[in-house]
């Protein structure tokens, strides 16, 4: 793919940085994510000119301009979207999409439903802090019940989303979680998201130092048990992982959930696209093709 | 007067009325006649009332005309709706086993075919159908062999048993007819031209296609649907990626990033999907990336009319989303124009990195018109603007993608380019594409950034026709429409002429630029000026007035879902001119 026209290319960690240093919280969980994707591009060798960077709106959607790879900074809860019209115009092109909670799981639930279900080949890490940070603290789709916001200073009273659950549901061919304190674990699974032909979910516990004081990072540590260390547990089984999915109090899995390959991403299941790139396709519909459209109209 | 003929045919949902109105449009555009076709339908599949008007002539046809010189009902609610639009010397041609005529006007034929005597209806249900079209040929004086190869051409998949039936049929009706009815006062001429038949939204996609679409994405919208269907029908020959999406905010966000890919992108709806869209217009703006959105208008509010036409969405085209941004509106004037039109603004758009709408009604979208293939120009002129598509050595690491310029135009790199690597923002951003939202906010910053993108407008302007007077200078009134009023409001030019009122028009192509300083030129030494639009509250005068001062002498506005027939417009004028009122509402006789 694009690593092979550009052999030359010896991506470094310093190549990926951006032309601002992150101005997230100190302390936010979103700075693991970000070390976490720059070293797995740097691990799998891809230039960063090849890859583009999609997000929506809110702290954790600021990530495309922390990182020097091409990038878009969308609207809130259409990243997604984007990122389809991205990928089917330059197949070629790595795609990432990064956000948060809020945008992923409430505005731009929609999208998230069909994007999975049409299997775009891109990388969908959802920086899932629990809260609306950049609004200043209130309940999001996964805020627990109970949890009090400005917006629900009595407590939340809506049950939360389950991202994974949704995700498996939804059809999405490589479903995962990280968290953002696990940086060598996180880093693999982002990988393995990437080189995933199809849909890849990760959700990423991001804690929120500000506003979100329930599920900080002392919450999740003695939590999260990662499904690498069941030997038992086969990610190619949809049943079991949503079983696993459900888990959630003092044991919550992290790692990969699902994967299967046996299905086509969108770009490669379309035809039109199979002798070039759109971008690179010729603008020109043939003159004698032209013809045959208008001989149909007479 | 024009000389043209014009069928009716009318029936319920699901009767096959398009069926009869193909084969007449394929026979007269194939004998060198023009011809505008109007279906008049409702939201409903199956039952309600369909009533598809054909005109024909030897000269360009812009409008279903005032006049039905034939009328098919194929049922009885179509006859007693009708048949009291026929005047002297048309005829009205049915079943006569099921359908009772009604009281018609004097010098009206009445026609009755005794269709269980003449075909199988048992074997054939739409046998009263080709019947009646074999017949309305017999009396339009064309020869059979047309009708025989049409039909041949449309039952052939069926096999020949279906075809000998169809074709037998239909020589019944024309033997009838010949034997029993009288045949029109003019026969239809023949010409060497050959015309191709297409509806707007035809027009549109492969406009389209002509002008190196490769991205086409939408959500299904009456009456924009018809633009899907060609481009889904014709991808893979096309080359165009065709996606249905999940809602309206999804299409625009998906055809952004096609195009930020590096690919024209374009999609269509109608008001209430372009509602949707309205945020992602702006984020086409702030990226400058540039997305062409058709909006194909339909009687609004709410979910409205759906099947009825209107111009009532062009303040949500002027508003849509917030902030000031450049963009650019186009209305095509004719279903040929709305192919034209799409290379036209593509051009533009991708010129000054902006969006682009394209804003046609149901009249034109689902309108079909007799088009010369030559202006069906396949290899139109394709301006991509300044788009950086391979790397070189000169910009490496200095790169950026909002560079403030004279122009406003900032050269655009696609992701892919090694040595141009930026991130394009939704948020306000720098020269490099770094958001000054939050800490890096700065007013002087963000006051450069607003005046680069607007500084573009200049240059839209400048490189958009102004409109043009058609007509005598010295009119006794000048009509001023926009879009879709073009082929209607000429007609009416021409007959106020003929009845001694010299009438000149002015029709708006481009909305955005408007070129208002050239329209009151235009408009200053007009005798008495009426701006003639199909909305309720003159959505294009209070734009005009709102941009120039310029105040016409009157209006002429229809907003009952249906179109405006010459007449209405000619009695208007007259009715203003008599001084009896600056605001016509012309009332639509047909009850469809």
């Amino acid at each position: 793919m694009a690593t092979a026209q550009a052999p030359q290319w010896h991506v470094t960690m310093s190549d990926l940085k951006g032309k601002v240093d992150p101005d997230w919280c100190p302390g936010c969980g979103d700075f693991g994510v970000l070390a976490a994707v720059e070293k797995a591009l740097v691990e799998l060798q891809i230039p960063n000119h090849n890859v583009v960077t999609i997000s929506g709106i809110g702290c954790s959607s600021n990530f495309p301009g922390f990182i020097n790879t091409y990038g878009m900074h969308t609207l809130h809860g259409r990243a997604l979207a984007v990122a389809t019209g991205v990928k089917l115009a330059n197949h070629d092109l790595t795609v990432l999409v990064t956000g948060g909670d809020g945008d992923g799981f409430g505005i731009g639930g929609n999208h998230f439903m069909h994007t999975m279900r049409r299997n775009v080949d891109l990388l969908y890490i959802a920086m899932d802090n629990q809260i609306y940070g950049l609004t200043t603290g209130q309940t999001s789709p996964t805020s627990r019940v109970g949890m009090k916001t400005k917006s629900m200073p009595f407590g939340n009273i809506e049950s939360p989303v389950n991202p994974i659950s949704i995700a498996l549901a939804a059809g999405a061919t490589f479903v995962a979680r990280g968290f953002s304190a696990e940086q060598r674990h996180l880093t693999e699974l982002i990988k393995k998201g990437i080189e995933h032909k199809g849909f890849s979910f990760l959700d990423v516990f991001s804690p929120c130092v500000t506003y979100n004081h329930d599920n900080t990072y002392q919450w999740f540590r003695p939590r999260v048990k990662k499904l690498e260390d069941d030997t038992a547990y086969d990610p190619s089984d949809w049943l079991a992982a949503m079983q696993k999915s459900l888990l959630w109090g003092d044991e919550i899995p992290i790692g990969k959930f699902f994967e299967r390959t046996d299905l086509p991403a969108l770009h490669a299941a379309e035809p039109v696209l199979n002798a070039s790139t759109l971008v690179r396709a010729d603008p020109r519909v043939p003159p004698v093709m032209a013809l045959s459209f208008i001989e149909e109209l007479m | 007067m024009k000389q043209t003929f014009a069928i009716g045919i009318g029936g319920a949902a699901g009767q096959g009325v398009a069926t009869p109105g193909d084969i007449f449009a394929k026979i007269f555009s194939r004998r060198g006649l023009h011809l505008n076709a109007y279906n008049a339908y409702q939201s409903i599949i199956r039952g309600g009332h369909t009533f598809l008007t054909i005109r024909i002539g030897p000269k360009r046809v812009t409008n279903m005309g005032d006049r039905i010189d034939l009328l098919i009902p194929l049922n009885q609610d179509t006859m007693n709706r009708h048949l009291s639009l026929l005047a002297d010397g048309a005829a009205c041609v049915y079943n006569s086993d099921t359908i009772k005529p009604g009281e018609a006007a004097a010098g009206v034929q009445l026609c009755p075919l005794p269709v269980s005597r003449l075909a199988d209806i048992t074997r054939n249900k739409v046998a009263q159908n080709t019947l009646a079209v074999g017949a309305g040929l017999s009396m339009a004086g064309l020869g059979f062999q047309a009708l025989e190869e049409v039909l041949t051409e449309q039952f052939k998949k069926k096999g020949d048993a279906v075809v000998t039936e169809n074709v037998g049929i239909a020589r019944a009706g024309y033997d009838y007819a010949s034997a029993n009815f009288k045949p029109f006062a003019w026969p239809l001429p023949m010409t060497e031209n050959r015309y191709a038949v297409l509806s707007g939204n035809i027009a549109m996609a492969m406009g389209g296609a002509a002008a190196g679409v490769k991205f086409y994405c939408a959500y299904p919208m009456s009456p924009s649907t018809g633009v899907l269907h060609w481009m889904a029908a014709h991808a893979r020959k096309a080359g165009i990626m065709v996606r249905q999406v999940e809602d309206e905010i999804g299409v625009i966000n998906m055809a952004i990033g096609a195009a930020h890919a590096g690919v024209r992108a374009m999609c269509a709806t109608s008001g209430g999907g372009f509602a949707l869209m309205s945020e992602g217009l702006g984020l086409s703006a702030m990226m400058e990336t540039p997305v062409v959105v058709i909006d194909c208008q339909r009687a609004g509010p709410s979910t409205g009319v759906p099947t009825k036409t209107e111009q009532g969405d062009l303040w949500q085209m002027l508003g849509a989303a917030f902030g000031d941004y450049p963009r650019v509106i186009a209305c095509p004037l004719d279903i040929g124009d709305s192919f034209k039109i799409i290379a036209d603004i593509f051009n533009i758009t991708d010129r000054f990195q902006c969006p682009g709408i394209v804003l046609t009604d149901l009249l034109l979208s689902e309108g079909r018109l007799s088009v010369d293939p030559k202006d069906l120009d396949f290899a139109p002129p394709i301006d991509r603007g300044e788009l950086i598509t391979a790397p070189d050595s000169n910009t490496n690491g200095g790169y950026q993608r909002y560079k403030i310029t004279d122009s406003g135009i900032s050269p655009r790199a696609i992701p892919g380019v090694a040595g141009y690597t930026h991130t394009a923002a939704s948020d306000e951003h720098d020269e490099q594409g770094v958001l000054i939202s939050d800490e890096f906010t700065n007013p002087t910053k963000r006051r450069n950034m607003m005046e680069k993108r607007m500084r573009k407008v200049a240059g839209i302007a400048a490189a958009v026709p102004p409109p043009q007077l058609r007509g005598p200078h010295d009119a006794d009134v000048t009509l001023i429409g926009w879009g879709s009023t073009k082929g209607v409001i000429e007609e009416a030019c021409e007959i106020l002429t003929e009845q001694g009122i010299r009438a000149n028009h002015l029709q708006i192509r481009w909305l955005v630029p408007l070129h208002g300083d050239v329209i009151v030129d235009i408009l200053k030494n007009a005798h008495r000026t009426i701006i003639v639009e199909n909305n309720y509250s003159g959505q294009f005068a209070r734009y005009l007035r709102s941009e120039t001062s310029f105040v016409p002498a009157g209006y002429i506005r229809k907003y009952d879902g249906e179109p405006f027939m010459p007449h209405h417009i000619v009695q208007a004028v007259i009715e203003q001119m008599n001084g009896k009122t600056q605001l016509s509402v012309p009332v639509h006789e047909i009850l469809v």
